[in-house]
């Protein structure tokens, strides 16, 4: 931890170690999510980065076997690991795009407006103006304003993977936790997803796991460096790239290894 | 390409590169199919041929010998037989069964002095003792003057005889109907307390009712009697006279003097008696509605059982339970129950069903009726929640294959916006996996559809006097045996006395029973393949 960082925080991480079974995948992390900023987290492989991202919206829980210790607290105090802390809701506050876009099978529509019809919305205007919106912030309303009721699953990748964006910004949640969004996608989706994370910066904090230095340090204010389960060092990006504390960290962004 | 020094090293190379590549592989496979398909052709053509062959009219045939019998008949078929099979011989079915005692007849083709089709040789379906065949002598009538010798004039006369008989014995039928329903409703009173005076107003009326009825009864024996003096009188291709009642007498026609249009008129009534009629002859001829009804309602009632109980065992077993030893036991155990011989499951349905739970129910709402059962004898529900357990296994491996074809990020992006894990299974993993269920569907109803060792035990009978459905309350009878279109092969083919005249309606039957499975299985087919235009896409 750099002490000499200071901002408002939205998540705050505690002395988190997970394990898989008997294997440790996580040790001892500490970390201060900062607020509407975007928070890159990178790593080789295996690094436990995308595990810790995980963490943060319990999806870790959906694995079975996996047990941890520490805490999680949003702004405010609550541990998300508290025994009394309904996952439910809490994946509501903090929203999810995967590395694989994954629209429901069903109208782009339906797709934005999924959260909101399980959390038992209804009201046809209501749902409307919240599909403009989300669909608006996901810079996706353009193309897609005339073929709502077709199917999802004709969107080219890009436009998928922005719908899925929508689909998170739809539920109205405070984070967004991005799991290496743009892997799978051509240099000209990626661009438009990379411009999209800036411009929801301002409305959403932001913590997007990636493989690709470049685009952590082109749309991150942090970054996080991750090695062997463990947070090597947590600093501004501009930072981490250019005059890292630690050897391993500058070792990985230099690409002696990784 | 390589050269070749000669022809010779060309071929060799030829040789060992379908030995490389695997060709041989590909020519296995190909003969397989090649085999499957064959065979299923056989059996399709055989069971076509014969089946829409059976209800064609065929011509009489007059065939004279060399000593100068002679036979009329419907020209069967011709062997060769002997020694090289040299000698021909054709099988004629000269039916007058209560003449001849015999249906058909075989006669070889060096006695025969001449075969002719006389144009005025009738075909009589009759109600009783299968098909005559011959020529009309004269009518007999009460109602016409001997003048008027034509069947139409008989057919007038007798017409509306039957007709009374017909409204009467309806009438008899309910009225037995409710004086059995006065019955039970006393017998349940007097269970109780033999003495209760409000068994008294119910008595009175069932005493009027029985009295109703039996002057109904006397009236349509007189009726019939009646009935029986319209009389055709025909003889045989050996002048025979035989007096028929035009009662009796269920379809008549010429076959000689039809047309094509006319043959096609016949094969057009047979087969919409075949559909919608009454079984006649002890099951060898008329119709096979009951049979078909029971068949899709034994089907569909099946389906009742199966498939909620197949899709929620296998969403338990995928989405809920938590993996290990147990589950891996249970599924290893539900493969296992699918290989079960079909007649182990009627003996469980048996034992449990209809004895236990059926025996059950009769002791604890029909105790008065005992000794005779109500729902502790085999009956159309338990049949079917046989059949519901024996095709259970089907439907839950293709659920479970279905939910876990279900992609997981699929599941991980419902739940990532608070979706619970129900809401996950009823909104996206459901409706995805709907088409592969589907085929489970369709799988476990086609083996309903064919099986009949466990109906044997559960319910089936040769011929049900009612039907499990019908216009009396509750309309929907599931207690009642029923009639089974694959039950009526085994039963006309096997156990009929007349092996050979019942031939035709055993193919009849086994068309019948593969287009009802085929109607029902592409229905789902059509259905299953709607399910997936919706869902379908790129991503699986």
């Amino acid at each position: 931890m750099n002490d000499t960082l200071t901002y408002d925080s939205v998540m705050t991480v505690r002395g988190l170690n997970l394990f898989y079974g008997e294997a440790q995948a996580l040790f001892n992390i500490d970390m201060d999510i900062p607020k509407h900023q975007v928070t890159a987290l990178i790593g080789p492989s295996g690094c436990g980065k995308s595990t810790f991202l995980r963490c943060l919206n319990r999806m870790n829980d959906l694995l079975g076997n996996v047990s941890l210790n520490g805490t999680i607290e949003l702004e405010g105090g609550v541990n998300i690991y508290d025994k009394h802390q309904d996952p439910i809701q809490l994946r509501r506050q903090v929203g999810m795009i995967f590395q694989k876009s994954n629209p429901f099978p069903k109208s782009i529509y339906e797709n934005v407006i999924y959260g909101l019809r399980i959390a038992g919305e209804n009201h046809k205007a209501k749902l409307d103006e919240v599909v403009e919106l989300s669909l608006k912030r996901a810079a996706l309303w353009d193309e897609v304003k005339d073929r709502l009721d077709q199917t999802a699953l004709g969107l080219s990748g890009g436009q998928m993977q922005r719908l899925c964006i929508a689909r998170a910004v739809a539920v109205g949640p405070e984070i967004l936790l991005m799991d290496e969004p743009c892997s799978a996608l051509d240099p000209k989706s990626t661009a438009k997803i990379e411009d999209l994370i800036m411009e929801l910066r301002g409305n959403y904090t932001i913590v997007i796991v990636t493989h690709n230095m470049q685009q952590a340090s082109r749309v991150s204010d942090y970054t996080g460096f991750f090695y062997e389960g463990k947070l090597i060092e947590f600093d501004e990006t501009q930072t981490i790239f250019t005059k890292p504390t630690n050897q391993q960290t500058e070792d990985y962004i230099t690409g002696r290894f990784g | 390409m390589p050269s070749f020094d000669s022809e010779k090293a060309f071929r060799k190379e030829q040789v060992k590169k379908f030995w490389r590549e695997g060709e041989y592989n590909v020519w296995f496979s190909t003969t397989s199919i090649g085999v499957i398909v064959l065979m299923a052709l056989t059996v399709l053509y055989v069971v076509v041929s014969n089946g829409a062959a059976a209800l064609w009219p065929r011509d009489l045939a007059l065939i004279t010998t060399h000593e100068g019998q002679r036979y009329l008949g419907e020209l069967i078929q011709t062997e060769h037989f002997g020694p090289e099979k040299k000698k021909l011989r054709y099988q004629l079915k000269i039916g007058n069964r209560d003449l001849y005692g015999l249906d058909f007849k075989w006669i070889p083709d060096s006695e025969i002095e001449k075969i002719e089709y006389p144009t005025d040789a009738y075909t009589l379906e009759r109600e009783e003792y299968g098909n005559f065949y011959g020529f009309l002598v004269q009518t007999q009538s009460p109602a016409l003057d001997p003048s008027q010798k034509g069947l139409a004039t008989l057919d007038k006369a007798s017409h509306e005889a039957q007709e009374k008989l017909h409204v009467l014995t309806k009438e008899i039928k309910d009225l037995a109907y409710q004086m059995e329903d006065l019955r039970l409703k006393i017998q349940a009173i007097e269970y109780k307390n033999a003495e209760d005076p409000a068994a008294l107003p119910l008595k009175a009326q069932i005493e009027t009712l029985k009295e109703h009825f039996e002057g109904l009864v006397n009236t349509q024996a007189e009726l019939a009697q009646a009935a029986l003096e319209h009389l055709a009188i025909f003889k045989d291709a050996t002048d025979r006279q035989k007096s028929i009642p035009r009662g009796l007498i269920h379809r008549y026609f010429q076959p000689n003097q039809l047309g094509l249009g006319g043959k096609l008129a016949v094969y057009g009534k047979r087969l919409f008696e075949l559909f919608f009629d009454e079984p006649r002859e002890s099951n060898t001829e008329g119709g096979l509605f009951p049979a078909i009804l029971g068949t899709v309602m034994l089907v569909f009632m099946m389906s009742f059982v199966s498939f909620p109980l197949g899709v929620v065992a296998a969403v338990y077993l995928r989405e809920y339970a938590r993996k290990g030893f147990l589950v891996q036991a249970i599924r290893v155990a539900v493969n296992n129950l699918a290989g079960i011989p079909s007649i182990v499951w009627g003996i469980f349905g048996l034992a449990f069903f209809v004895y236990f739970v059926g025996g059950g129910i009769d002791a604890l709402f029909f105790p008065e009726r005992a000794p005779n059962p109500v729902f502790g004898t085999g009956g159309m529900l338990w049949a079917s929640s046989t059949l519901g357990l024996l095709t259970v296994p089907v439907v839950i491996v293709a659920t479970e294959e279905a939910l876990g074809s279900v992609p997981g990020e699929i599941r991980h992006g419902s739940l990532a916006l608070g979706a619970t894990q129900f809401q996950t299974l009823m909104r996206v993993i459901l409706p995805m996996a709907g088409p592969r269920i589907m085929t489970g569907f369709i799988l476990a109803m086609s083996r309903a559809a064919g099986e009949v060792a466990p109906l044997m035990i559960t319910g089936v009978v040769k011929l049900a006097p009612t039907l499990p459905v019908d216009g009396r309350f509750p309309f929907i009878h599931l207690e009642r045996k029923f009639m089974h279109l694959g039950f009526h092969i085994y039963d006309v083919g096997f156990q009929s006395p007349n092996v050979e005249a019942a031939k035709p309606m055993v193919f009849v039957t086994t068309l019948l029973l593969l287009g009802v499975v085929v109607l029902m299985t592409s229905a789902s087919i059509i259905l299953r393949s709607r399910l997936k235009k919706r869902y379908a896409g790129r991503t699986f």
